[in-house]
């Protein structure tokens, strides 16, 4: 690469510009250290590293417009009568934060191009953790030592959620007050304590006054300022743990191949948020989104048929309207299983489950070392088959959210769309989890296969006796070995019940749940082929495909 | 009159008083008497009534009966009124398609003249709502009112700007946005299907009209914020994120992580 023989160049006055300002800096601030560090950190290559960055830059996408929108947004209840541009709602009354935004859309400059801004970015935003997500999970990257990284993420996720949702619900539009309403009606549901928390965050009855302004300081100070902060500690992990990288030759738990910061990845991120900002932009110009002023202000009376949330509350929605119509009087104190189940219950455990996940399969796998080197999905089908279970539940939940525009789009009834899902949250998830871990079996016996055999060329041979055959080609020494650097878990055993003197091993019973466990896990996995298999196997004549070609070869 | 007088005591005085009498009451009752026979001497108006009749009876009589009575397969019809018959004949939903769920609106099967000849003929029964004369359904009623009276009255089953939504059982609320303003003031006089009937005591007509100001004002507006996907709110908007939108950024990641060759 480097050419010691020529000459070095006389600096350009850029260059010497450049060092000038290093320099300066580097007396002030010592950055020269910290910069010679960090400008060489390596990233590795693999498209599916950048998903996270979209949320990184939907995020600094949202913070922009964001500022420029508060400057115009009143975070006020009051009730005033709207005499702006928009004529269908001239001489309505209504609050302070609807007409705001009405003249966010239709009298401020550039105002509703950064409210469509701001809106798509923020669904881009969710999107983008959900498929970042995907990524950490079905690679396995969550494993030590990034158990807390992965906590910080979910908690990202949460807060992300309920960010949203308090972005939508200020305009006070009938949409967003009707999903107010809904989330009112799940805190009066929490038993014992729900007419008093509900008390204590609306201020009295609904809606009052005050919950608008306190909504509003959650959205823009609270919940971003701690966001902010959480993805700075989530990037810094990031940095100090170092990158996982996919197996491949050279790449060691030890080590993290790839591209430096400057100048490749400085060029491909840069390059990346700029995609990402066109993106919002394009969308935020020519598609519109959130239009308010059609929903008109909200009054508790009121009501849309179709109202729907925006797609990350959807599976809120979903379970609300799949559960049956449960409620039971407990010394004259009503306990609304209908509201409680589906509106805190069941996403308490989704994410729960989500977020202690790491820790289950850490303590089923008894496996305590570090792991910097990725899964490939098919490589843990039980891993794999219960993301896809859990996807396929959400799913569903999320389809139960927009029952009644299926229904009426597809001329299906309503109720049939409903029972459906309250058989199918049932029925589907084992059934994907089945089907999943089938695929990841048979992709792993298929890798094996290809190590084994070679790769299929498409050659049809006929071999004296009348017999075809396909012949294979082998594979390189790179995909080889990629294909074969997993890891393989052997099912833990539980160990005897008691030891010689027939005294009972302390905790035997819970080393039993795990080996049960382990063995659901683990049992069914394709074992590795031992060098000694491997030589047997594919030495020269007597074996299976290959035996073609050297028929050919040697000209029998 | 000396001469009217002096005959006064004539023996046929009586028999001319009472013919004179006879003749005014029938001259009075004949100026004063209802316009039911003053219709039926209307050549037209009949005329529109016996090929209403006509219609009827080969077309609706089988479940209505053929005198609007109802049948085990109808409800009674007598009495309802010139505009139930014009909003379910004239939108297509009579004649039934079917029997479940709910008659869509589909291709008319009579013309204008007859429809209206029909519901001519149905109010000859029993009276009822008229048709609605267009100056009671123009779209020059309050906008802003309208609104308001929508959002109350309507929007629960018909969506915040007329777009239809989900009933129970495979039932729905139509959508208005491009639905006959005479049909949606029908509709809000008569009450058809699950709808409940608005009636000029529930909605004056000039709140009708209102109504119908807005649907229709709301429906012929632009899209200030660009492509609106079909203006269903949060459901297309989640679609295309995770189609359009995720697709090409993920493309992107694609293409920015590819190794360089």
């Amino acid at each position: 690469m480097s050419t010691p023989e020529t000459p070095a160049a006389p600096p350009s006055p850029a260059a010497k510009a450049g060092a000038g300002v290093a320099t300066y800096l580097d007396e002030r601030l010592g950055t020269n250290a910290a910069g010679k560090k960090n400008l060489r950190k390596v990233f590795p290559e693999h498209w599916s590293f950048m998903l996270g960055e979209i949320a990184l830059y939907s995020f600094i996408i949202l913070l922009a417009t964001g500022v420029y929108l508060t400057l115009f947004f009143k975070p006020s209840a009051q009730e005033v009568t709207y005499d702006g541009v928009y004529a269908p709602l001239r001489g309505a009354h209504m609050s302070e934060a609807y007409a705001s935004t009405l003249d966010i859309s239709f009298e401020v400059r550039g105002g509703l191009l950064m409210r469509q801004i701001h809106h798509w970015s923020a669904l881009i935003f969710v999107a983008a953790i959900f498929i970042h997500l995907f990524r950490i999970f079905f690679t396995g990257a969550f494993r030590k030592p990034r158990e807390l990284n992965w906590l910080i993420g979910n908690g990202l996720l949460t807060m992300a959620l309920i960010e949203g949702f308090a972005g939508y619900t200020i305009p006070d539009d009938l949409l967003s007050g009707t999903g107010l309403r809904i989330a009112e009606a799940v805190i009066l549901s929490i038993p014992v304590v729900g007419t008093y928390v509900q008390f204590f965050l609306f201020g009295g009855e609904f809606p009052g006054d005050d919950i608008i302004p306190r909504l509003f300081i959650i959205h823009v100070l609270l919940l971003p300022g701690i966001m902010l902060a959480l993805i700075t500690v989530h990037l810094m992990l990031v940095v100090v743990q170092k990158h996982t990288q996919f197996p491949g030759p050279g790449r060691t738990n030890e080590n993290v191949v790839g591209f430096p910061l400057m100048p490749v990845y400085m060029a491909k991120a840069g390059g990346f948020f700029f995609i990402v900002f066109g993106v919002c932009a394009l969308l935020g110009g020519i598609a519109q989104i959130n239009p308010i002023w059609l929903f008109g202000p909200y009054y508790p009376d009121q009501i849309s048929a179709g109202s729907q949330p925006d797609f990350y509350i959807g599976f809120l929605e979903g379970s609300l309207r799949a559960m049956p119509n449960w409620e039971t009087n407990l010394f004259g104190h009503s306990i609304s299983w209908n509201v409680l189940v589906p509106g805190l219950i069941l996403p308490g455990i989704m994410m729960t489950l989500l977020a202690v996940y790491p820790f289950i399969e850490a303590w089923v796998t008894g496996d305590k070392r570090e792991h910097h080197l990725l899964d490939r999905p098919r490589d843990v089908p039980v891993r794999t088959a219960f993301g896809a279970m859990s996807i396929a539940f959400y799913l569903l939940l999320f389809i139960n959210g927009g029952n009644d525009i299926i229904g009426l789009t597809f001329d299906i009834s309503i109720n049939n769309v409903t029972r459906f899902t309250q058989v199918a949250l049932i029925v589907v998830p084992p059934i994907v989890f089945v089907i999943t871990k089938r695929a990841c079996l048979g992709l792993q016996r298929a890798d094996l296969n290809r190590v084994l055999h070679g790769k299929e060329t498409g050659i049809i041979k006929r071999l004296p006796n009348g017999e075809f055959i396909e012949v294979h080609a082998p594979i390189s020494a790179e995909e080889r070995f990629s294909l074969m650097q997993r890891n393989t878990y052997a099912p833990l055993a539980a160990g005897p019940a008691t030891d010689e003197e027939g005294v009972p091993t302390p905790g035997h019973k819970v080393a039993k749940v795990r080996a049960k466990l382990s063995k659901f896990w683990y049992a069914d996995d394709m074992p590795k082929p031992t060098p000694e298999e491997y030589a047997e196997l594919t030495a020269g004549h007597g074996h299976g495909d290959d035996h073609g070609t050297d028929v050919e070869g040697h000209g029998h | 009159m000396k001469r009217l007088s002096a005959r006064r005591r004539h023996p046929l005085a009586g028999l001319v008083v009472l013919l004179l009498a006879l003749g005014a009451v029938g001259g009075l009752y004949s100026a004063f008497a209802p316009s039911g026979t003053a219709e039926a001497a209307d050549d037209a108006s009949s005329l529109q009534i016996q090929e209403g009749k006509g219609l009827y009876i080969t077309s609706c009589s089988s479940c209505h009966g053929l005198n609007a009575e109802g049948t085990s397969d109808g409800p009674e019809i007598a009495g309802l009124g010139a505009a139930a018959v014009d909003f379910q004949v004239g939108t297509g939903r009579m004649p039934l398609q079917s029997r479940e769920g709910q008659a869509p609106a589909k291709k008319q099967l009579f013309t204008e003249e007859e429809t209206v000849a029909i519901a001519a003929y149905v109010a000859s029964l029993a009276g009822g709502a008229p048709i609605p004369t267009a100056e009671q359904y123009a779209a020059d009623g309050d906008l802003q009112e309208g609104g308001e009276i929508f959002r109350t009255n309507c929007a629960s089953c018909h969506n915040f700007i007329g777009k239809g939504g989900a009933l129970t059982r495979g039932k729905y609320a139509p959508n208005l946005t491009g639905s006959d303003p005479k049909h949606i003031y029908e509709a809000m006089l008569t009450g058809p299907e699950s709808m409940p009937t608005f009636s000029d005591g529930v909605l004056t007509p000039e709140q009708k009209k209102d109504v119908i100001t807005y649907i229709k004002t709301i429906a012929a507006e632009p899209d200030p914020g660009g492509y609106a996907a079909g203006r269903i709110g949060p459901v297309t908007e989640g679609l295309l994120v995770w189609t359009v939108v995720i697709g090409a950024l993920i493309g992107a990641a694609v293409w920015l992580g590819a190794k360089p060759s």
